[in-house]
C-alpha cells in the first residue's frame, strides 16, 4: 500500500436525524476506534457531513429514520458499540484504504526557520530518506526508508533543525534549542569522520581483515559474529543509534557507493542553488 | 504569549497510538474531557502518521479557521503540518503539549473555548520557552 493512500475515518455523527450517544459510550468507541488506528470525527448538527477531502468514510448513529443510501465513499451504518471496531475493519477493507499502524511512523520532520540547506543530512543518510524539491531545497522525501528509533541524522545537523517527535528527549522531540544544545559534541559529529573516518573505515577495515580471514576459513557464521562485533562497537561510538540498525546497514562496499552517491546528491543541489 | 483568537476553535485530539511518548494518564483525561463535553472534534490515531502520508485530511483540518490541537510540542506539531503540505495559521492555532502538561491542565485547556495562539515562529530557543512547563496557557 502507497505512503500516499487516505485512511478510513470514522464519523460519529449526532446531528439532525439521529439521537445522542451517551458519554460513556462514545469514549469506549472514540477509544478502541483511535486504538485501531482509526480517525474519528464527532459530529453535531452544527458541522457539515460532507467530506471536504477524498478520506473513505463511515458514518454511524442512532438514526431516527433508516440511514441515507451509501454514495461510493461514504458508508452509513447504525452505531452498535460491541461492533463497532470490525465494522470499521470491514469498511476500511472494503474501500481498500491502507492498514494503519503497519508502519511506525518515524522520520526526520525539518524545522525550515532553523534549516539552513547545507546538505549536510543528504550527505550522511545512506538510505535515500532526503532529497531536494525543484527549488533544490532539501526535503524529507522517503519518510518509510527511514531506520526506526534511529536519530542519526539529527546528530549531524548543525542547526538542531531535524526533529523525530517521537524521540524520547528534546530538542530532538521538537522542544526548544538551546545554545548548549548547538554546542554539545553529539550535535556536531563530524560527518567526514562519520563517512570517511572512524566509523565507517572501522567497518570497512574490520570486514576486510574478516574477508580475507573467513576467505580461508570459508565460515560464515564467524563473519557475522564479527560483524555483529564490529557493530556493536560502532554502536558505541555512535552514541543511542540503535544496533539493529547498523546491523541492516549495508555492506561496506555499499556504504562506500551509497555515500560518494548522497555526496555527489549534495553537492550539485549546493552548486545549483 | 499571543492574545486570544476570535472565533470557537475547532478541536484536533492526537492519540499518538505508536509511541508511548505522550503519559496514557494525560491522553485518558483529555479524551474523557472531549467526550464529556457537547463539542464537535476530531481524534486521529497518530499525527506523525498523517503527516508521513500528506494525508489529505491535514490540509481540511489547516484550512478549518481556528485551531486548537492536543498533541505534543507546538514545534514538532507545525513542521509535521508543513511536511503534509498543509502549513497551520499561527495567528489562530494553538498546540497543547500533552508530554508536558498536567493532566487536569490539560482536560481543561481542551474544552476551553478561548484560543491562545502559540506556534513558534523563526528560530525557537530558550527564550521561548514557558516561564514553567507545567502552567497552563489560560
Ligand atoms: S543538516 Fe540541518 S541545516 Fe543542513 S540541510 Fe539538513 S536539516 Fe537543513
Ligand atoms: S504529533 Fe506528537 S503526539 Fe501526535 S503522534 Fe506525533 S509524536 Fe505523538
Amino acid at each position: 500500500m502507497a505512503l500516499t493512500d487516505t485512511q478510513l475515518r470514522v464519523v460519529l455523527y449526532e446531528g439532525t436525524g439521529a439521537a445522542p450517544i451517551e458519554s460513556d459510550d462514545r469514549l469506549t468507541a472514540v477509544r478502541s476506534l483511535l486504538e485501531r488506528g482509526f480517525g474519528v470525527t464527532r459530529a453535531g448538527a452544527a458541522r457539515p457531513l460532507a467530506p471536504a477531502d477524498p478520506s473513505p468514510l463511515l458514518v454511524v448513529g442512532r438514526w431516527q429514520d433508516a440511514p441515507p443510501a451509501t454514495e461510493p465513499n461514504i458508508r452509513w451504518q447504525s452505531f452498535d458499540l460491541p461492533n463497532l471496531a470490525n465494522a470499521a475493519e470491514a469498511a476500511r477493507s472494503g474501500f481498500a484504504a491502507p492498514t494503519p499502524g503497519a508502519w511506525k511512523p518515524w522520520f526526520p520532520v525539518i524545522d525550515y526557520d532553523r534549516c539552513t540547506n547545507c546538505m549536510q543530512c543528504l550527505s550522511f543518510c545512506l538510505f535515500g530518506v532526503y532529497g531536494v524539491d525543484t527549488a533544490k531545497q532539501i526535503q524529507v522525501q522517503n519518510n518509510d526508508n527511514c531506520k526506526t528509533n534511529c536519530p542519526a541524522c539529527s546528530r549531524v545537523c548543525p542547526e538542531a533543525a531535524i526533529m523525530f517527535p517521537k524521540y524520547k528527549a528534546g530538542p530532538i522531540n521538537g522542544d526548544v534549542v538551546s545554545d548548549s544544545d548547538l554546542n554539545r559534541e553529539k550535535m556536531k559529529i563530524d560527518i567526514s569522520a562519520l563517512l570517511g573516518g572512524d566509523v565507517y573505515s572501522l567497518l570497512r577495515d574490520r570486514s576486510e581483515r574478516a574477508r580475507s580471514r573467513f576467505g580461508k576459513e570459508r565460515d560464515s557464521d564467524k563473519a557475522l559474529a564479527e560483524r555483529q562485533k564490529c557493530l556493536t562497537k560502532l554502536a558505541a561510538l555512535a552514541g543511542d543509534i540503535p544496533p539493529e540498525v547498523l546491523m541492516s546497514l549495508p555492506s561496506p562496499e555499499e556504504i562506500a557507493r551509497k555515500a560518494e552517491e548522497a555526496a555527489a546528491k549534495a553537492k550539485a543541489a549546493l552548486a545549483n542553488s | 504569549m499571543s492574545a486570544p483568537a476570535a472565533g470557537v476553535p475547532a478541536i484536533l485530539y492526537c492519540h499518538c497510538q505508536y509511541a508511548q511518548v505522550v503519559p496514557p494518564e494525560v491522553k485518558a483525561a483529555v479524551l474523557k474531557q472531549l467526550c464529556d463535553s457537547n463539542l464537535p472534534f476530531e481524534a486521529v490515531p497518530d499525527l506523525c502518521e498523517l503527516s508521513a502520508r500528506r494525508d489529505p485530511s491535514l490540509q481540511r483540518l489547516a484550512a478549518a479557521g481556528p485551531l486548537k490541537i492536543a498533541a505534543c510540542f507546538p514545534r514538532a506539531v507545525k513542521w509535521l503540518f508543513a511536511a503534509a503540505n498543509a502549513p497551520l495559521t499561527p495567528g489562530t492555532t494553538e498546540v497543547l503539549n500533552l508530554r508536558t502538561l498536567p493532566a487536569a491542565d490539560a482536560a481543561a485547556a481542551i474544552v476551553h473555548p478561548d484560543l491562545t495562539p502559540n506556534l513558534p515562529t523563526g528560530k525557537v530557543t530558550q527564550a521561548d520557552a514557558p516561564a514553567s512547563s507545567s502552567t497552563p496557557s489560560f
